[in-house]
């Protein structure tokens, strides 16, 4: 048993509600009690789609048990075939039904439904929902995909987006330009928008662009061994990683690598006078495993961030990210324990958080700033605009997203310049909050001056001399929380009882980079 | 003297054929009661004991984080969990043991009850005896099921409430017990129009701390104020207590049948009736013929969700003048909701249980005005263009007694107003 107050990822069969509810023509009957149904909600809601998920569920209660939920299982998949004629079904069962050993797998062999009833075996007491979706991709794939002649143009397919991604929506509209530019068409997307019958002509491609290895790379290895289609293994997410793509597909198709980077403003925007402000900005990165590898080379080699910790929830990444954070200098978490990675960030004390809505709600908690680089997500990360993350926009659009949070490079400026003047006094907060804070919190009065001195974790009692107050005041507020963290902290390991203007000066020469 | 409220003739919907098809629910378990629970017991902690779909349910019901640390978390099974039971409770005490180590605050301790933990038969009610002898006096510790097999969205806390009651200390006070967890501003409405009256000592359940006075014996007379409190009715019988079955308190009409019934049954005369209750009234009245303007004549489908269903179609057809189509509650309970029954005119199907999609059906061939539903139909329905309310704010927001019955139209105005507003064809 593991105590969890909130998690990163679903069970097994939200993973595979997100594959049936990006694809067309496909139904998902899933063995489940009435509680069940409020993953509808996540793409109805979270996701703002304007049709239910295709999915039917045996909504089985009490008073079934033990009796007739078999009869049930079958009843429900007959009626779901009859009503909604899909070109295929999955079938599967929730944590609930798992345990009552019904076999919805073995019960719809049985019952000569004339088209491919697929199924699923994701055992929700062990493994999450990134497996649950990798699992039904491939298994939808294995059974419907076959070898065939490959297309006369050169062809590919791009694989792993899903319902309820993070911006695959439209990471899938950038990569069609990047490879229609250099000549390349797009057989099939799957699972997203894509019919049964697109699968089965999924080997006329001759490779796979993997989006995301989470939801996809088991379907790629079945594909590039059974079908003989090679996969790309860089995700196109950043500037410099946009370009290791294109050599790589030009590698692969036998092209000329070609980018079209007019558009592309990340690197000027980066390199502007404007954006001296982010050096060396000390970042944490938390989310998948893929978003977080792209991440950490965009905030180090691409924004001159210093990231000082890493990390993803989904074991199945362990490795790479580890690896990762070795050429980092740091240490990996891995950990789907919320309050594990909180406490991180509090022992690291970051200048920004790039995470996920977890760690947008640590960051409000600490008063550290986040943006939101990968699932687990929330409404407003399925935005009504274009808002890729991967090729040429996706850079464009990061660049603006992890900078927005931060104080704005004129502004913080500005508020060295003028820190006494009436207009930047510490009450009025940044002017940019006001458009850009999500929640009421952010609106009061400079959060990030909250002084937490009970929460620095030593036992050393210390006191701050009024001078020093004062001297601490003139600090512009919204890095005066962690200078007072800082102080405290050099202060206690000092043994230094009381904080002077001397101790605080000595503490800001300490910490200096 | 106060009016009585106007009734149908034959006895509304009484004995009005009740709709009963089997099929998917598009509902929510009882699990998410612990969402407002937990806001409104300040000192108690909900443990589900469940999967991690229960986890991700409360997180998503949640809205996605809208508490740091909320007073709620799940014990998740694990492979070894189901593999031996004995294991599974020594499991649950290290739990336990963590959390109320973590969370000294913690006075109240709920052991909630999942599909998989009651399909598995693992005895939380055993696990609640041991541990309030380990943890007494400073923390109580309770067991009441939340489970999708059994219960759906509102029941959950008729378990909670149930589940308490046993434990209450007897008293033999002639005294008033409110039912039903309801925000603290219309909470200190509505005790505040009964004290008036002279009406008391009033006690609520759930009280927001463990650690008031509340007792329970012959002499207790209870009202509800939520109609899906089934299994507390029960339990407060047991007890010993008395039920005063009214309408409930939605609009101005439910209000003033509810105060009537407690007001009769306190000996309140007619004229102190009419001096407390007739500048809000007069104001509820206002209030809801300005929001439901928008409303009259037009008609409305409920799908079934928070067992609101009935009373709420009473007060939309009676004082916002609209016609009901379908009412679907996911049970009805005559002992309960029959006054609303009885006032709610003849017309409507009245249907019990759900089959989702013939239901849709239904809904589709009668195009409504407005139509309630959970959050898993709302946006599909819109995009077939009819106008929606989200069932779930009727539980989430201030709606009883007479402050509220204005708000309570606007809730269901809002929608239809917004429709006739927008001038947009959608794109996908």
């Amino acid at each position: 048993m593991k105590l969890t107050v909130w998690t990163y990822e679903g069970p097994p069969h939200v993973g595979a509600m997100r594959v049936a509810t990006g694809m067309k023509g496909l139904h998902y009957v899933l063995h489940a009690p009435q509680g069940d149904t409020y993953a509808d909600l996540l793409f109805t809601m979270i996701e703002r789609r304007d049709h239910r998920p295709p999915v039917t569920y045996t909504t089985f209660q009490a008073r079934d048990l033990g009796s007739d939920t078999a009869d049930l299982f079958k009843q429900t998949l007959q009626d779901a075939y009859d009503r909604f004629q899909p070109e295929a079904l999955i079938v599967g069962a929730s944590c609930t039904a798992e345990l009552i050993q019904d076999d919805p797998g073995g019960m719809s062999e049985t019952m000569g439904i004339p088209i491919p009833v697929i199924p699923l075996e994701l055992p929700s007491y062990q493994r999450k929902e990134n497996f649950g979706a990798d699992e039904t991709f491939f298994q939808i794939v294995r059974t419907l995909a076959k070898p065939m002649a490959r297309t006369k143009q050169i062809t590919c397919n791009l694989i792993g987006p899903t319902a309820l991604g993070f911006r695959h929506r439209d990471d899938i509209t950038e990569l069609t330009g990047l490879l229609s530019d250099m000549g390349i068409s797009v057989n099939v997307v799957a699972p997203m928008d894509a019919t049964p019958t697109d699968i089965a002509r999924i080997g006329a491609a001759h490779f796979n662009v993997l989006m995301y290895p989470e939801t996809a790379e088991t379907a790629a290895r079945w594909m590039e061994r059974e079908l003989g289609q090679p996969y790309t293994k860089t995700v196109p997410i950043g500037v410099g990683a946009t370009r290791d793509f294109i050599a790589e597909v030009a590698q692969i198709a036998g092209v000329a690598p070609y980018l079209d980077d007019s558009r592309l403003r990340l690197p000027w925007y980066s390199r502007s006078v404007d954006s001296t402000y982010l050096t060396g900005k000390r970042v944490f990165l938390f989310g998948d495993g893929t978003h977080v590898i792209a991440a950490a080379r965009i905030a180090r080699d691409e924004m001159g961030f210093e990231v000082v910790g890493l990390g993803c929830y989904n074991r199945e990444m362990a490795r790479p990210v580890r690896a990762l954070a070795r050429d980092f200098g740091i240490e990996a978490l891995i950990t789907d324990d919320y309050l594990e990675v909180e406490s991180r960030i509090e022992a690291l004390q970051p200048e920004m958080i790039l995470g996920t809505q977890m760690e947008r709600h640590i960051g409000k908690r600490l008063g550290i700033p986040c943006a939101v680089i990968s699932a687990p997500v929330h409404v407003q990360d399925f935005p009504a605009r274009y808002s890729p993350q991967m090729g040429v926009e996706g850079a464009n659009v990061i660049f603006d997203t992890w900078v927005h949070p931060l104080v704005m490079g004129l502004e913080e400026h500005l508020l060295h310049m003028f820190r006494d003047d009436f207009e930047f006094h510490d009450a009025a907060g940044p002017s940019h909050h006001g458009g850009h804070s999500p929640k009421p919190q952010a609106a009061e009065p400079a959060p990030q001056a909250a002084p937490q001195p009970e929460n620095t974790g030593t036992s050393v009692e210390v006191v701050w001399l009024a001078d020093a107050e004062r001297e601490l005041k003139k600090i512009p507020f919204f890095v005066r929380g962690k200078a007072r963290r800082n102080t405290e902290t050099f202060a206690s390991e000092r043994g230094v009882g009381e904080i002077s203007v001397d101790t605080l000066y000595e503490a800001k020469a300490h910490y200096a980079r | 003297m106060t009016e009585l409220p106007r009734l149908p003739a034959q006895g509304g919907c009484s004995n009005a054929p009740i709709l009963k098809q089997r099929g998917q629910r598009e509902v929510f378990c009882g699990l998410t009661g612990i969402i407002w629970l937990h806001r409104k017991m300040q000192d108690a902690f909900f443990l589900v004991v469940g999967s991690r779909t229960c986890a991700h349910l409360l997180q998503s019901a949640a809205g996605v984080m809208i508490f740091a640390e909320p007073r709620f978390g799940t014990a998740i099974l694990e492979e070894t969990d189901l593999a031996g039971l004995a294991d599974a409770q020594a499991e649950l005490d290290k739990v336990v043991d963590q959390l109320l180590a973590r969370r000294t605050d913690i006075k109240q301790l709920f052991l909630v009850g999942s599909c998989p933990s009651e399909v598995i038969k693992l005895d939380l009610s055993r696990a609640a005896e041991r541990m309030t002898e380990k943890y007494a006096p400073s923390v109580r510790v309770l067991n009441f099921s939340g489970s999708g097999i059994e219960t759906t969205f509102t029941q959950g806390e008729d378990a909670c409430l149930a589940s308490m009651v046993p434990v209450l200390p007897k008293t033999d006070t002639r005294q008033l017990l409110l039912v039903g967890a309801l925000p603290d501003v219309v909470e200190e409405q509505a005790v505040s129009l009964l004290e008036q009256m002279g009406i008391g000592p009033i006690k609520v359940l759930p009280a927001p701390r463990a650690d008031t006075d509340l007792g329970i014996g012959e002499n207790t007379v209870f009202a509800l104020t939520q109609p899906f409190l089934g299994d507390t009715h029960g339990a407060l019988e047991r007890r010993g207590a008395r039920h005063l079955p009214a309408p409930f308190p939605f609009g101005e009409e439910g209000t003033t049948a509810w105060l009537r019934v407690i007001a009769d049954e306190f000996g309140v005369d007619a004229d102190t009736f009419e001096r407390v209750t007739a500048a809000p009234r007069a104001r509820a009245r206002k209030a809801i013929s300005q929001a439901s303007e928008a409303l009259r004549g037009k008609t409305i489908f409920f799908f079934p969700d928070s067992q609101l269903e009935i009373p709420l179609a009473r007060f939309l057809t009676r004082e916002c003048g609209m016609e009901a189509i379908e009412v679907g509650s996911p049970f009805v309970h005559k002992g309960i909701i029959g006054s609303d029954l009885e006032m709610l005119a003849q017309g409507p199907v009245i249907s019990e249980g759900q089959d989702v999609d013939l239901q849709l059906d239904r809904c589709r061939a009668a195009r409504p005005d407005l139509t309630v539903c959970g959050l898993g139909l709302a946006n599909p329905l819109e995009a077939e263009g009819l106008a929606t309310k989200w069932a779930i704010e009727l539980v989430f927001t201030p709606v009883h007694f007479y402050e509220q019955a204005g708000d309570l139209a606007g809730l269901f105005s809002r929608p239809v107003r917004r429709a006739g507003l927008l001038k947009v064809e959608a794109a996908e």
